[in-house]
């Protein structure tokens, strides 16, 4: 079994033109229209393999197209739009294409960061889907040389009042704490939004962030003709066979039954051993690349290796160590057994590898290498079972562009007259309380109080508030990091709604006082074979690229994930924003909710009377999505920015809040509930003369809401103005256990603050903790 | 003066407490690999928080099997000052050196959030710098801290002083809601008959520096500290 790569089967004749090619295997089904259709490879695209290969492909061919152009590896949907995004800029030293992207963070320091979506596999098996989630995502990290340092995520569940729900909700909750704990990597952050579009397919996006000395960096590539490549890490299975082309499908009803064995397994201690094992591999200078087997396995890593450095690979699937005999060829190139990685290793180092590994009570074990033949070749000993060109694999994957038309019923909703919904729906006061205890803007701490947040000690904002701010290593400096996306306006408007989660994502990083630097983004959509699906996906590209070029935070990766259906209804387009930024200085990092009795709470930015797509209409009207939502100003909005940072730069801030869902009364709400020393009383005047509806819980974008020292006010006053940002003073911070009051010319709220906490703090728990988790329930309710 | 902390190849807090060590005047933090059978020369033991081998049996089980344990028991039977955090005090009930056990949190959840502790005794090596009912600020992380013993071990630790923190509110009041994991008597940490071993489930290297939002952790470091250079000019 073990014998060295130099003396094997693999040897053939080099050049490729001159090989046999691949025999059939006994017990391979036959080559026929409804195989290849099986394989999700239309007719136009087989065409294609036949011109590539000049012959028919083998079943193991055919099974390694066929994930490396499904949507997941391929982008066959998604790669033209996204070449609109810029990508560019002098602090980016890594941009699309690799495991993560990577930027120069000062210090001689880099950040890798990336998000990625485990839609599909949390759909059939929340717990594991989602901690599998976060396993990949780390492993995204640490193969570009960098040492995981936060994560994030970006969640999204049908309405909690269904069991179904609450299961998928408590399982995926579960899954990524686990997971996260374990490996010992705090969670700083992220969101969570219900919503009936996404009953029967959640959404669980996973960020995770890395650092790493510039001089660390590390890419996936196959280098070095003669050079070894290694298995390490975990044993090949029999678990998650084409999970890359299942995740390029729609979900049907009863996918929660027969998909589960396409949903893989996570085990985070291994993960942490191969964390571990990696890092000191990197720094052994015994590798010239490493990347995660992750999607479509062994196929996409050793393929997408040779297809970076131009060279190829040969690897024989009877040294790959598998967990149980039998397992053919295909079976062993297509698994997504997790905790595995591919590693280049110096020809004549391989002993080096191993010992690393062993340390860590880990494999690695030869299973072929790099070639200068351009070739993707799988043999199984004596025979050759693949033998394709690398490049045509990896960057051939026919791309489309599709025809995109706006859904009719799409545009009624928006242009819906919604002036009767200005009339307030009773007390104002009840409203208030009603929207602080949804679950889209209610306190999510039954959620991250799950989750590790101060492991490495690095943590300086916790979850709770706009943004996560972890200190940058040894240095003074800190790293802001948020994920953004509010799906109802993206439904109502895809490109409004994409530029409206940049700006928000940047006015989130801004009120910790973080300079915005660069985004990852995971664009979920529905089947892009939809025109009205397309016309979305078009639509937030170029409303995010807008975005993005406005506020300088070039777009370094990412993740796309589509055919989002149940049923064939599409989630919301959630083309979600992962933003990261620096503060020169975390000890000033600035938190949302009030510091001190006698501040002056400030509003920047302008009110408009704006209720579409809001909370608002959502919770008291029976779950309605209608008008146009809230409108982005871009310039405005950077002029904000501008002088929010500016004035936090200063110290002139006691607390920096975004208005987001719920409105200016729910981010006064939140700032007050949390407010230092336990909730506070806010005493709050408002003079615009319009609906006290849209007033109070309309969700016009770019309004900060501020608090100061009342001996700094002239100067915040007199800033705002030099930056042109409107800026009017609402009131001032109360006693802890004081009454929260807001008043309009047009009606007001009054609540004792101790019942607004009340209301928001646990409003998740009361929902949660009342039933076990089960799978039960009413599948989709 | 050398403090080891010890790496089971879980450990995920091992270079935490290793910083902690590290803003201490006059310590040297030492890393010992968890299949070394000496510990070397050291002053003291630290056993840090993460998840030892994996811990899908129970937290602890199989880390106590480890060479360096074998070091560790030995250390500690001399009266070597031995700090067990989080799953550190799981090893240690696990190897016997304390009594009692660490159940599954009554939530049967992970729960992590800073919490108020009351301090019970200044007559440890690691809480001299304390007052007596001081009320500290400290975060758990723990799926498993739901402290649990027979009455009779229960009484002993009562009657003996060895409770040495107990899960308060901010007030010091022993409320249901201020014990996050169910444990017995509220316990968060306890000390050995000798006093020189000290298991708690709060991360007190979490609470070190004003930037992480609490320094009150610092106090069992100077205790410790404190107790060792006192032992050194005796």
């Amino acid at each position: 079994m073990n014998q060295p790569p130099n003396q094997s089967r693999i040897d053939a004749p080099a050049r490729a033109e001159d090989r046999p090619p691949p025999t059939p295997r006994s017990g391979d089904p036959a080559i026929s229209p409804e195989l290849v259709d099986e394989h999700g490879i239309s007719p136009e695209e087989y065409e294609k393999i036949l011109g590539i290969l000049g012959r028919e492909p083998t079943f193991t061919e055919l099974g390694i197209f066929s994930a490396m152009w499904s949507e997941h590896c391929g982008y066959k949907n998604s790669k033209r739009l996204l070449r609109l995004l810029p990508t560019e800029a002098p602090w980016v030293i890594q941009g699309p294409g690799e495991n993560a992207g990577v930027i120069d963070v000062g210090e001689e320091l880099a950040l890798a960061f990336k998000i990625e979506s485990h839609n599909h596999p949390s759909a059939v098996e929340p717990y594991q889907g989602a901690a599998t989630g976060v396993g990949g995502i780390l492993r995204d990290i640490f193969t570009m040389g960098a040492r995981p340092v936060a994560v994030l995520d970006s969640l999204r569940f049908g309405d909690l009042d269904s069991g179904r729900n609450r299961y998928l909700f408590s399982g995926v909750v579960r899954g990524i704490g686990d997971y996260g704990n374990c490996v010992g990597i705090p969670n700083i952050g992220g969101e969570v939004f219900f919503d009936g579009a996404y009953d029967g397919n959640p959404l669980v996006n996973a960020m995770a962030l890395g650092l790493m000395k510039r001089e660390d960096l590390i890419l996936g590539e196959a280098s070095g003709v003669g050079n070894t490549l290694m298995a390490v890490g975990a044993r090949t299975g029999r678990d998650g066979i084409h999970g890359a082309t299942f995740a390029s499908e729609e979900l049907s009803e009863d996918a929660d039954e027969s998909s589960r064995p396409q949903v893989q397994v996570g085990d985070p201690f291994t993960e942490k051993l191969l964390l571990e094992a990696s890092l000191e591999l990197i720094q052994s200078g015994h590798i010239v690349g490493i990347q995660d087997m992750g999607a479509a396995g062994l196929t996409s890593s050793a393929s997408e290796m040779a297809g970076r450095s131009g060279t190829g690979v040969v690897v024989d699937t009877t040294r790959v160590p598998v967990r149980e005999k039998g397992m053919t060829p295909y079976e062993i190139l297509l698994s997504e057994s997790q905790e595995r990685m591919l590693v280049v290793a110096k020809r004549g180092h391989e002993a080096q590898v191993r010992e690393i590994l062993m340390k860590w009570e880990l494999e690695a074990e030869s299973v072929g290498e790099v070639t200068d033949d351009g070739h993707f070749r799988i043999v199984e000993g004596d025979r050759v079972v693949a033998d394709i060109p690398a490049l045509p694999l990896t960057d051939g994957c026919p791309t489309y562009e599709r025809e995109g038309i706006e859904a009719d019923e799409v545009k009624a909703l928006r242009e819906m007259d919604l002036s009767s919904y200005l009339e307030p729906e009773g007390d104002l006061t009840d409203s208030f309380l009603q929207l602080m205890e949804s679950p889209n803007i209610a306190s999510r701490r039954w959620i991250y109080e799950q989750f590790d947040t101060s492991v490495r000690t690095s943590t300086v904002v916790k979850p709770g508030g706009d943004a996560g701010v972890i200190r940058l290593g040894n240095t003074n400096r800190g790293i802001a990091a948020t994920t953004d996306c509010n799906g109802r306006y993206c439904y109502l408007n895809p490109r409004e709604g994409a530029k409206a989660a940049v700006a928000e994502a940047a006015r989130n990083l801004i009120c910790t006082g973080a300079l915005p630097t660069a985004v990852t983004n995971n664009l979920n959509f529905g089947n892009p074979l939809k025109p009205h699906i397309y016309y979305q996906m078009r639509e937030a590209v170029l409303g995010m690229a807008e975005a993005c070029k406005l506020f300088e935070t070039p777009v370094t990766g990412g993740n796309v994930s589509l055919y989002n259906e149940t049923d064939g209804q599409a989630i919301y387009p959630t083309p979600v924003i992962g933003m990261v930024g620096i503060l020169d200085d975390a000890s000033q990092a600035l938190v949302h909710s009030f510091q001190n009795e006698g501040d002056v709470v400030i509003l920047l930015g302008e009110n408009r009377e704006e209720i579409g797509g809001s909370e608002y209409l959502y919770r008291l009207h029976d779950g309605l999505v209608a008008g146009h939502p809230p409108a982005v100003h871009l310039l405005e909005e950077r002029r904000l920015q501008h002088a929010v940072l500016a004035m936090a730069q200063n110290g002139l801030l006691q607390s920096a809040h975004d208005c987001a869902e719920g409105g200016l009364a729910c981010a006064l709400g939140q700032a007050a509930v949390g407010a230092s020393g336990g909730p506070r009383g806010v005493r709050a005047k408002l003079h615009d003369r319009f609906a006290p509806v849209a007033l109070l819980f309309g969700e016009s974008t770019g309004r900060v809401i501020i608090s100061v020292r009342p001996e700094d006010e002239g100067e915040v006053l007199g800033m705002t103005r030099n930056h042109g940002v409107p800026a009017r003073v609402l009131g001032k911070v109360g006693p802890v256990g004081g009454e929260f009051r807001l008043d309009t010319p047009l009606g007001h709220i009054r609540s004792p603050i101790g019942e607004v906490s009340d209301r928001y703090l646990d409003a998740i728990a009361r929902i949660m903790d009342h039933d076990v988790d089960t799978p039960e329930g009413e599948p989709h309710a | 003066m050398k403090i080891a902390v010890v790496t089971f190849p879980g450990s995920n807090c091992d270079h935490d407490c290793y910083r902690a060590l590290k803003l201490l005047d006059g310590v040297t933090p030492e890393f010992r690999w968890h299949r070394e059978e000496s510990l070397g020369d050291v002053s003291a033991v630290i056993l840090p928080g993460g998840f030892s081998y994996g811990d899908y049996l129970r937290a602890g089980a199989i880390a106590r099997f480890s060479p360096i344990m074998e070091a560790v028991m030995e250390f500690a039977r001399e009266g070597g000052p031995v700090l067990g955090i989080c799953n550190g005090f799981q090893v240690l009930c696990e190897a016997g050196l304390l009594p009692g056990a660490l159940l599954r949190n009554r939530t049967l959840r992970f729960r992590s959030h800073p919490v108020h502790l009351r301090v019970e005794t200044t007559a440890t090596p690691f809480t001299s710098q304390y007052e007596k009912g001081q009320i500290l600020q400290i975060p758990i992380a723990h799926g498993e801290g739901n402290y649990h013993a027979s009455p009779e071990v229960l009484a002993e630790l009562e009657g003996e002083d060895r409770i040495v923190f107990r899960y308060a509110t901010a007030s010091g009041e022993l409320t249901p809601e201020a014990n996050p994991n169910g444990s017995a008597h509220h316990i968060a940490g306890i000390v050995n008959p000798a006093r020189n071993v000290m298991g708690m489930m709060p991360h007190p290297e979490r609470s070190v520096e004003p930037l992480l939002g609490s320094t009150d952790g610092l106090g069992i470091f100077h205790s410790l500290l404190d107790h060792l250079s006192a032992g050194v000019s005796s």
